[in-house]
């Protein structure tokens, strides 16, 4: 069984070794897509998992007891562009640039294909154009 | 040719259709290949425009009398409080109020946008009934069309130049300006830079009081200074102030509003906001009016404030151009901050194109202001005192 996660943790757990314990205690094939971390600061871990239901399940519950913001990649952004009036205060808190603003025209765009449903745009629009949509029960 | 131009010139080359109008993104290239002074005589008008989050924003409402009538003491539109200390079926309800119910989700500028698009408005007002005013109470519905007077008054808009906002703290912050990341993780601007009204006429010479300007879709008018204008901050060459200076006061009939250029903005864990759309047009009277609209984002500069230090005075990390804001990320401390702005370049730029052509269809007048407006005004602070203190 496979699964997206976006991980945030927290300054004070940038030392621990997130990827060792989910590796060694759970059995989890890990393949890190994207990765900003420095010491002390908030840090993001976008991984690709494959394991077995049941560990998944238990590493998703020690994530949570140790701080760390697990978002599971189960869930897809949905930009409604006839409600956006193309402000851009959603632009710098994504992650991926998956949401950006052309430098000529300045329309907003979306691009799904570069989206990691962090969900950090939902809150920052003002407008309430960005949702979240389950793409299936979460695990 | 005179190199002077009176607004009754001006007036007259546009109903003769003859008037050449710009707006003041446009007027940058004109200028590139004519230079000042002849770019001066061939420009008619600049248009500018700005469509930002505007907290100071409401409108006065006058709801008609109900038989027997009441003099309204508390009222709500929407399970929105609206303030009634006024004559007896006046209100004024302010944008950021919020819903009783429903928080943040819901308040005054929402009402204000269910008003413009015609919708039902729940009134409940209540009185404690007086010999003239029987009425104790009142709960009906109300539409834009079944009201007296409806108008938006926005005690400040329109700010000319505004800090940027960081965010020095390990936590995130939910302000006004947008969520600032921890650890200088964004920067967020607002104005719309070179097509700012007020950063293309920095002294006030043709936008004061009487100004007609396009607000919200409607005709309106600049009705007096913006509150907290600060004109007397010290300014640069280009006369742009160094830091947020001045306001309009602006005014208009919400009949005539589109929502398509006034909308509610909900900032999470802050509250209630509106986007306002305010267009300016400025009459190119002589060459020095060409060289304050000559202004580009290259020339105006801004602060980058902390918006982690809770205090009154926020402690600048530096000072940037709006090209560099534009370009997506600033140098910050040797670190690439990406930056993001809350003002929509693209509807300023598309109400700076309608007015264009409103002003050359001869469906707007370009008109000189009945007051100006003071160069040396600055702001006061409030300190906490009692009552007979010196």
């Amino acid at each position: 069984m496979k699964e997206k996660w976006f991980l945030t943790f927290p300054p004070e757990l940038t030392e621990e070794p997130v990827t060792y314990t989910l590796i060694k205690n759970y059995d989890l094939r890990i393949n890190i897509l994207r990765a900003s971390i420095g010491l002390n600061v908030t840090g993001n871990l976008l991984i690709l998992i494959d394991g077995t239901p049941n560990a998944i399940s238990e590493a998703l519950t020690w994530l949570k007891t140790t701080g760390i913001n697990v978002d599971s990649g189960d869930s897809q952004i949905i930009w409604n562009d006839e409600l956006c009036v193309h402000c851009g205060a959603c632009t710098a808190v994504c992650p991926a640039k998956a949401l950006s603003l052309d430098p000529k025209t300045w329309l907003l765009s979306f691009s799904p294909e570069k989206c990691l449903a962090c969900g950090h745009c939902i809150p920052a629009c003002p407008l309430g154009a960005i949702t979240n949509q389950k793409r299936r029960e979460n695990v | 040719m005179s190199n002077k131009k009176s607004y009754e010139e001006i007036n007259k080359k546009i109903k003769e259709g003859k008037a050449v109008i710009v707006s003041a993104d446009e007027v940058l290239d004109i200028i590139a290949e004519k230079g000042i002074t002849e770019a001066a005589k061939y420009v008619d008008v600049v248009t500018t425009a700005t469509f930002g989050p505007m907290c100071s924003t409401g409108a006065f409402l006058n709801f008609g009398h109900a038989d027997p009538p009441i003099r309204m003491t508390s009222v709500t539109l929407n399970d929105v409080p609206a303030y009634a200390g006024l004559a007896a079926v006046d209100a004024y309800i302010g944008a950021t109020e919020t819903s009783i119910s429903k928080g943040i989700h819901y308040g005054g500028a929402h009402v204000i946008c269910d008003l413009i698009d015609r919708k039902e408005v729940r009134l409940q007002a209540s009185s404690p009934g007086t010999d003239c005013y029987p009425r104790k109470s009142i709960d009906t519905c109300i539409t834009l069309d079944d009201i007296n007077e409806a108008y938006l008054y926005n005690p400040r808009n329109a700010y000319q130049n505004y800090s940027a906002a960081i965010n020095t703290s390990d936590l995130p912050l939910h302000t006004y300006m947008g969520i600032l990341k921890s650890n200088m993780g964004n920067v967020h601007y607002c104005t719309s830079g070179q097509l700012s009204p007020l950063i293309n006429d920095p002294y006030y010479r043709t936008i004061g009081i009487g100004t007609k300007i396009f607000l919200a879709g409607a005709q309106g008018f600049v009705s007096w200074m913006g509150t907290q204008f600060c004109s007397g901050r010290s300014r640069r060459e280009n006369g742009l102030p160094d830091a947020p200076g001045g306001t309009l006061a602006v005014s208009g009939d919400l009949r005539s509003m589109s929502t398509e250029f006034i909308q509610p903005a909900v900032f999470e864990d802050y509250g209630i906001s509106m986007f306002v759309g305010i267009g300016i047009p400025i009459p190119i009277l002589d060459a020095e009016m060409m060289s304050n609209v000559s202004i580009t984002d290259r020339d105006i500069f801004t602060n980058i404030e902390d918006y982690s230090v809770k205090r009154r005075d926020k402690p600048s990390l530096g000072t940037v151009s709006y090209e560099e804001l534009r370009s997506g990320f600033v140098e910050i401390q040797g670190k690439k901050i990406p930056t993001a702005p809350i003002t929509s370049l693209h509807k300023s730029r598309q109400i700076a194109e309608l007015l264009k052509q409103q002003i050359k269809n001869g469906d707007f007048e370009i008109t000189k202001p009945v007051a100006q407006f003071p160069l040396t005004n600055t702001l006061n602070t409030l300190e906490i005192k009692r009552k007979g203190d010196a």
